[in-house]
Formats: structure tokens, sequence, C-alpha cells
């Protein structure tokens, strides 16, 4: 009589192995994909936290100051996501400058921008060209554009007085986004003093 | 006199010729040793194969740094501090990245584990294999070898 056939080992190791590549793959895929959490509150009328408050990086043209979006707190913020090399960028530049003038004059708030993958003499040069008056974070790492899931320029992020998303707009922006968007975040109650 | 003006004659030539040695010594960092080594930070994949504005802009920044007469080293360490740790082709080691590291090396192990295991078994068996004969039909008995064996005999010389 012959032996009882053992089951071959390499075939098992080897299928195990692939096994564990794909289940690699696919942890990597499933973490990798888009957040649309901060999207679908938004779109459902709900006012979610602007994410990545306490974020603090460094001024554009001044690294030794840095600030976070809850230094702006009590302000209606228009946060965008730009870079020089981005060319709706450079479209809707001139519209973000008119936004900041309206606030400011409003006393209402402030745009700020956040570079994202952009050098220092590059953004720099941009707002020269652009007459930028408003602030911009140089979010080196992209740890505040990866708290919005930026991955695409321009994309901007209006929030009311308490930190609130009130709008968003992934794309470059027009003017009537920013005037609806911005009257919304203010018809919102001022803080208690 | 002459011996002074011969002094100074070799310290000028020192002086002009030392600095060229220095710089042959060090070659310039060319854009394409660079590029081998970064990531096209936006498009997330190496700088030498991404075509997008954002890596035109890096590149740019790197020539800018190579005309700067950066090294290599140096223009690295300015890429990280424009565009963060990303910018770096080796992947980090901390999280997901991590696997970068680990996989290969569990691979190794494995691969060795297995050998260590297989190995011997093949070798043992390759070498039955070569000791059992060819056998075409049934052992010979006694009296079958016996008999061969007396018929072989005859044909002695």
């Amino acid at each position: 009589m012959t032996a009882a056939r053992r089951r071959p080992v390499v075939p098992i190791v080897v299928g195990l192995l692939a096994a564990a590549l794909v289940g690699l793959l696919v942890y990597g895929v499933v973490h990798g994909g888009q957040d649309t959490t901060l999207d679908d509150a938004v779109k459902a009328g709900q006012r979610p936290d602007a994410p990545g408050q306490d974020i603090k990086r460094p001024l554009l043209g001044d690294d030794g100051r840095r600030r976070s979006l809850a230094d702006y707190r009590g302000q209606v913020v228009v946060l965008n996501f730009w870079a020089s090399w981005c060319e709706p960028c450079r479209a809707e530049a001139p519209i973000l400058q008119k936004t900041q003038a309206k606030l400011t004059a409003a006393h209402a708030g402030t745009v700020l921008g956040a570079t994202y993958n952009d050098a220092a003499d590059d953004s720099t040069a941009f707002e020269r060209e652009f007459k930028v008056s408003y602030p911009s974070l140089r979010d080196v790492g992209t740890d505040l554009a990866d708290e919005y899931g930026t991955r695409a320029l321009p994309e901007t992020f209006v929030l009311d007085r308490d930190g609130k998303v009130v709008a968003i707009s992934r794309g470059q922006v027009t003017q009537r986004f920013l005037d609806n968007a911005i009257a919304q975040a203010r018809a919102k109650a001022a803080p208690a003093s | 006199m002459t011996r002074l003006r011969s002094l100074l004659l070799l310290i000028a030539v020192l002086a002009v010729a030392l600095p060229a040695t220095a710089h042959a010594a060090t070659p310039q960092t060319s854009l394409h040793d660079v590029e081998a080594e970064v990531m096209c930070v936006s498009c997330g994949v190496p700088l030498a194969i991404a075509d997008s504005p954002q890596a035109d802009a890096e590149r740019r920044e790197i020539r800018r740094l190579i005309a700067q007469g950066k090294t290599k080293g140096q223009i690295k360490d300015a890429l990280v501090a424009q565009y963060g740790d990303r910018v770096l082709a080796s992947p980090k080691d901390d999280g997901f990245g991590l696997a970068a590291y680990l996989v290969p090396i569990v691979l190794v192990l494995l691969a060795l584990v297995a050998g260590a295991v297989v190995l011997p078994k093949w070798r043992a068996k390759n070498r039955d294999d070569r000791a059992i004969p060819a056998a075409d039909g049934p052992r010979l008995t006694d009296a079958d070898a016996r008999r061969l064996d007396e018929d072989l005999a005859r044909y002695d010389v």
C-alpha cells in the first residue's frame, strides 16, 4: 500500500502570501480613497466643524509668524487652497482679492489662503502679480489640505464665525458662489462676548 | 629677491589652481540626479516621469537651487522645507509606508524558511532516487542468482 499523500507546503505558503499582498493592496486603496464626509454634511444643510482648526502654519512672507484657523475665530473665513502653478487659481485670484476688500470694509472677516505644494518664492511672486492683500499660510506637507480632502486645486471653504463650514467649492470659485456663501456665513449670530 | 618673486608666483598659481581642483572634486548636481530621488508631490509619482504644472514648478525650483551651487543633499533638504517629507521618493517609515520596508523583509525571511524546510527534503529525495537502481522486473530469487552466477562463470576466459 502507498503512504497517505502529504499536503504540498509550497503552494499553501505562496497562496497565503498572495492573499496577504492582495489584502495589503485593498487596505491601501480603501484608506487612500476620498473622504466625502465634510461635503456630504454641507450638502445636507449641516454646518460641520471646520477640520484642522488648531494646525499652525507659517505665514507666507513671514515664516516666523505662525497662524491657525482658530486664530480667526469670530470672523467669517474664506479658506482658499492655491498654488502659483495652478491656472484656475490665477483666474480666481482677482475675485478673491475683491472679496477680501469687501470683507475688510465690512469688518466681517477675511480671505485666508493656504499654499499647496508650492515653493515660497513662486507663491510670493504670485501674490505680487495679483496684488493679493489677504494672508496666506504655507501648508508645507499639506497637513491642513489633507484635513479638507483637498486633492486638486483650487478649493475654497467658507467658514462662519463659529468655525463651522458653510459652503464648499471644489474648483474655481465664482463671485456669485462667494457672495451667497458669505451672506450665509454672516447670517449666523455672532458669538456671545 | 628672485626667490621671493618665485614664492609669490607659486602662491598665485596655487590660489588659482586649488579652487579649480576643489570644484572638479565636487561636480555640479544635475536635474536628472535629483529628479530620480524626489517625487512630484501633487501627482504622487517620481518627478522623473511626472508631467504636470506642479512637476514643472518643482523642476524650476530644483534648477534654481542647482544654479545656487547646492549639492544634491542640500537641494533635497530645501525641497523638504518647501514641500514636506512627501517630496522624498523613499516612503515614510511609519503608517502604511512602513509596509514598503517590512514586506520585502518578510518575503525574504519566508523564502529563507521555505528554503530551509524544502531544500533538505528535496536533496534527500534526490539522493534516494539515485540510490535505487532502475528495476525493470522483480528482484532475483536466491536460486536464480546462483544460476546466473554459474552461467556467467561459464563465460570466464
